[in-house]
């Protein structure tokens, strides 16, 4: 049978769920790590930045900058790094913004192949351990400076539980059970973090705390990217509970930015940890 | 040494569609058509597990009658192409002609070089902008292609529903209109003596037009139990 022509029998034949391994058998071109290249990509491929995700009572928040650098030029100032990878989970990505998106795209689809051909959706340690065998798979590009580091954030159905699963470059996998953030900004980020979580908080004050953390890490890391007031640029923020997935609109945005570059006119820092329990 | 007979290759392919055709009409039929927000997919299935009707994509829903393990492995090829071109080329390059096309290839090439055909047949539905541009096309065994305006029923006692349907269905029905029409329908014909078919009994699904992105919705027992009753 012709491949151009009706479905080829690799189409028909009993396989896996996984769109990945189908794809890595029929059309290894088309999987977003090729396996050779030389030089030092960091500086000529665009990068992503600070991703921060926090548990809240009724799920998970994720929040990414959006910056893009190119060594010392900023390559993009409205980039998206935080997606939903289907109804119950967000992915955030930080590394080489080419192959990130890539992989993004890889997930979403091998998440929803696998729900139509199954006619279920994978459990989100499922999702959490697929992702890892696709990082796996990028372990070459990252020796060469080409990283991609996600985050995954997801709702637990089963357990009525927000989870977030962090990632390194040789595809291991780790559970974090309060907050985490990736990226060149992490640091930063994750010190800020530290003085504005508390457990099982609202959805609301995860928000503030997420953008909160992401002021800090731009204050302080040149590839992370502030909310830009000018442009109306701000973080992009995903919420995800029992109801699934939500995205930030910038009208929802807006006035908790605001509010909280004006808090930054007196305090630039931020709040002060005396006596702070949640986030300012 | 034993000489074959000698078969005329029309007394072949008239052998095969009968034995296709008989292979179909023993199984339960499914009834897809328009409704004023969408297409809906009701087929009398009382398995949730085993399904007659599924996604293919995004606007594109798949609905099968006959053999199981036939027209599941043609879901899967389905699935797998408009997945392969969706990530290839993009979401809306995705499209129910060209898995219309693709079937109808593949059903066509398994009739003639194949001793045993398929016994299926298809329909492959799909959702557009406004109800003009909704598309049905249903798929015979022998893979040729009708492309059906309104509604389509397949399986035993298609023809007596495609009859009634002709004379009931109209344009802009309401869904619960639509569902309670095919579930009457199929209650008719599906043996000798009427039945009053039940939620659980049914599986029904529709391309919902307003919904972003996926549109492709299974309606559960309890939603099927309300509109039901309306």
């Amino acid at each position: 049978m012709s491949p151009s022509l009706g479905l080829p029998d690799a189409y028909r034949a009993a396989g896996s769920a996984s769109f990945v391994d189908f794809l890595a058998a029929l059309h290894p071109e088309r999987l977003p790590m090729p396996s050779s290249g030389q030089g030092h990509g960091a500086t000529v491929a665009p990068h992503g930045t600070t991703i921060v995700a926090l548990r809240t009572a009724s799920g998970a928040v994720m929040a990414g900058d959006r910056r893009a650098t190119m060594g010392n030029i900023i390559a993009q100032n409205d980039i998206e790094k935080v997606f939903a990878a289907d109804e119950f989970s967000v992915i955030g990505i930080a590394g080489t913004a080419g192959l990130a998106v890539e992989l993004v795209r890889l997930f979403q689809v091998e998440l929803e192949h696998y729900e139509k051909i199954e006619g279920v959706s994978l459990s989100l340690e499922g999702k959490a351990n697929r992702l890892a065998t696709m990082l796996r798979g990028n372990l070459g590009l990252a020796m060469q400076g080409l990283a991609v580091v996600p985050l995954l954030a997801g709702y637990d159905e089963a357990r009525d539980v927000g989870r977030i699963f962090s990632y390194d470059v040789t595809g291991g996998r780790y559970e974090e059970h309060d907050f985490y953030a990736v990226g060149s900004g992490s640091s930063f980020a994750r010190g800020s973090l530290k003085k504005l979580y508390t457990r099982g908080a609202s959805t609301d004050d995860a928000v503030r705390s997420a953008l909160e953390a992401l002021y800090d890490a731009a204050d302080d890391d040149s590839a992370t990217g502030g909310p830009d007031m000018a442009r109306g640029i701000y973080p992009v923020v995903a919420t995800v509970d029992a109801e699934g997935v939500r995205v930030l609109t910038d009208d929802e945005l807006a006035p908790v930015v605001r509010a909280m570059v004006e808090a930054r006119m007196t305090r630039p820092d931020g709040a002060s940890g005396a006596g702070n329990g949640g986030a300012s | 040494m034993s000489v074959p007979f000698y078969v005329s290759p029309e007394q072949i392919m008239r052998d095969k569609a009968d034995f296709a055709r008989k292979g179909i009409a023993r199984g339960r039929s499914v009834i897809v058509m328009q409704y004023d927000a969408g297409i809906v997919f009701v087929a009398e299935n009382p398995s949730r597990a085993l399904h007659k009707i599924s996604e293919l994509y995004d606007r594109i829903g798949f609905a099968a009658v006959g053999k199981y393990n036939e027209f599941e492995s043609l879901r899967v090829a389905g699935v797998r192409l408009a997945d392969m071109r969706g990530y290839s080329y993009d979401r809306t390059d995705v499209t129910g002609r060209s898995l219309a096309n693709a079937y109808a290839q593949t059903l066509g090439t398994i009739f003639t070089e194949t001793p045993k055909p398929f016994e299926v047949e298809i329909v492959v539905a799909e959702v557009g902008a406004e109800p003009d541009d909704d598309q049905l096309y249903r798929l015979m065994f022998d893979g040729s292609v009708a492309d059906e305006r309104g509604y389509v029923a397949m399986g035993g006692s298609a023809e007596p529903i495609s009859a009634a349907l002709s004379s009931t269905w109209h344009e802009g029905m309401t869904l619960a209109e639509c569902v309670r029409l095919a579930v009457r329908l199929l209650g008719e014909h599906g043996d000798e003596q009427p039945r009053v078919l039940d939620a659980r009994q049914l599986e029904v699904a529709v391309l919902d037009r307003g919904r972003p992105r996926r549109t492709f919705q299974r309606l559960p027992n309890a939603r099927l139990t309300e509109l039901l009753a309306e």
